[in-house]
């Protein structure tokens, strides 16, 4: 089996939340589906609220405490990322947006991204395609097709429509990590360019 | 190894009596800090440069020389000099001239300044720092070496038989240290000419540090201008102290909680873990700065930086005094009694005179 990793970004606020039960539901399907297609799934979930602190500190002093950091290099060597946040004002929170904030801007380039959210309605759902899909194409990664959103209801009686939107999009995310190298982590002291070129530009 | 303070000139309200320093008090308290840091023994006074309140030091070059009137032994540099949005024909100029006025008891740091809005203001572009950087220093390098210069580049207007007035003491240019905190171009550069390297230090952990300063001792080496721990290096610190280590923290709390810089961000306690800033009892910071040793090797100049966050000058002296009398002359001791005897020292115009005169000899 070919080794690759997961990292789950969930931004609830309550424990246990509804945004982490969601993330671990996708987490779970997607290990699956990974593992059908030859790939062991190595997962690592960060919840934001243990690093919330630090998000603020990094903006305020311009570097990451030690913990966040682990977090960013995580992400960044990541071959897959899952993002769950709660709906609040029509869009995502505020402590899911402060984190992808702080990443260097080419961090999830070419990354792929399944975008998740929770609400207490049906009615917050396309908060996912106004809101997070727009900022992860700024961040140039590659976003799956399926976003799934979790209401309030989605968690009372029959469960299928959940269940079979979580497959589908773990599903596209499994074969996407599959079906691509390894991630590559870029060394930000590395010289790219001579210094005659440099000279020479 | 040289020992030092540096100041970043601002001018900040001192949280703990609301008083803020009048731009004429803090200039002249900003001369008093110098003068003093000569008396208690210390090797360098370092001034930085800044085109937007609330700092006051648009100036170095003037501030300097008055400081190197009042003086004798201090070496005057700078925090840093902006290679970007000045003219590099202008701090050739300026530097040539402080170094005739202070008897060559001059270096400089040299910077990109990472505030913004300040580009535009001379014309310059932020996008461009680097090159701007690589640039203008090129051109300063040539200036200060060769008597007529014909030159032509991107970003001012070309040169054509150009002598850069007065021309650098006895010949030889000031030593030029470069500073940056997170561009591995920055540390290229330094090693590409056999300049020195400072790291800011103070406000990013240590592990970053340690890679910027292995980057450019490995380059150095590349280059040709010796084994990697010959290269000179120079290194920030921040520390507040007191006799006794409780009292410290009580009384610098309040500046670190309100401070320009990382203020209304961590707790102090995770700031002095996560980056080199020391308060503590003078014990504590003598074992803190040797410990920098263990992550960059053997270094030439320790910089600290004691005027800042509203700290009124009687506390700056204060410390200064601590500075001087208890850790500094442990340090010197332990530092030396440490270094490898190929490890050179920073070069000063006496050692670049020195050097010059017994090449003249062995050639005649």
């Amino acid at each position: 089996m070919n080794q690759r990793s997961l990292v789950v970004i969930s931004a609830g606020l309550s424990q246990p939340s509804s945004t982490r039960l969601l993330a671990d539901r996708l987490s779970a399907a997607a290990v699956d589906q990974a593992a059908s297609l030859g790939v062991d799934l190595t997962v690592r979930v960060v919840e934001l609220r243990d690093v919330a602190h630090d998000l603020m500190n990094h903006m305020l002093t311009g570097f990451p405490p030690a913990a966040l950091k682990d977090v960013i290099d995580a992400v960044s060597a990541a071959d897959g990322i899952i993002a769950v946040t709660p709906v609040f004002n029509a869009s995502f929170s505020g402590l899911f947006k402060s984190f992808f904030d702080i990443l260097d801007k080419d961090t999830l380039a070419d990354k792929p991204v399944l975008i998740a959210a929770t609400g207490g309605t049906a009615r917050h759902s396309l908060a996912l395609e106004h809101a997070l899909r727009p900022m992860f194409a700024y961040l140039r990664a590659v976003t799956m097709p399926t976003s799934v959103f979790a209401a309030t209801d989605d968690w009372g009686g029959s469960e299928d429509l959940l269940h079979s939107r979580v497959n589908r999009a773990a599903g596209e995310l499994a074969r996407e990590i599959s079906r691509r190298e390894p991630a590559v982590v870029t060394d930000p002291f590395a010289l790219t360019a001579s210094f005659a070129d440099l000279l020479g530009a | 190894m040289q020992f030092g303070i540096f100041s970043v000139s601002d001018i900040t309200t001192d949280p703990t009596t609301g008083h803020t320093p009048t731009e004429a008090e803090r200039i002249k308290d900003i001369v008093t800090i110098a003068k003093h840091a000569e008396e208690v023994g210390l090797d360098v006074f370092a001034l930085g440069e800044h085109h937007n309140e609330p700092f006051f030091s648009s100036s170095p070059t003037t501030t300097l020389a008055y400081i190197a009137a009042q003086t004798s032994t201090l070496q005057l540099s700078t925090a840093t000099t902006l290679i970007t949005t000045n003219d590099p024909v202008k701090i050739a100029e300026d530097f040539a001239m402080l170094q005739h006025l202070a008897d060559g008891r001059v270096d400089l740091t040299l910077g990109r300044g990472n505030t913004g809005p300040v580009y535009p203001w001379f014309g310059k572009d932020i996008r461009a720092g680097i090159p701007l950087a690589i640039e203008n220093y090129a051109l300063l390098h040539k200036l200060w070496r060769e008597h007529t210069v014909d030159w032509k580049g991107k970003y001012r207007t070309p040169l054509q038989s150009f002598t850069s007035t007065p021309r650098p003491l006895d010949e030889i240019p000031p030593f030029v240290w470069h500073g940056s905190i997170r561009s591995p171009e920055i540390a290229e550069q330094a090693a590409f000419y056999g300049d020195g390297f400072f790291a800011n230090h103070i406000f990013w952990p240590a592990s970053h540090t340690q890679r910027m300063i292995a980057l450019y001792r490995e380059r150095w080496a590349h280059y040709g201008h010796g084994d990697p721990d010959t290269a000179i290096v120079g290194l920030g610190g921040q520390v507040f102290m007191a006799k006794n280590s409780q009292d410290a923290v009580k009384q610098f709390r309040p500046y670190f909680d309100n401070a320009p810089v990382y203020g209304h961000g961590p707790a102090m306690e995770d700031f002095t873990r996560e980056t080199p800033l020391t308060v503590g009892s003078p014990q504590e910071v003598i074992d803190r700065t040797l410990g920098f040793r263990d992550y960059v090797g053997d270094y030439q100049r320790q910089l600290f930086l004691m005027d800042h966050a509203g700290l009124p000058l009687k506390t700056v002296l204060e410390q200064l005094d601590l500075l001087g009398s208890e850790v500094v002359p442990v340090l010197r001791k332990e530092f030396a009694n440490l270094k490898p005897a190929h490890v050179p020292d920073a070069p000063t115009h006496a050692s670049l005179l020195a050097a010059k005169s017994s090449s003249e000899v062995s050639v005649a």
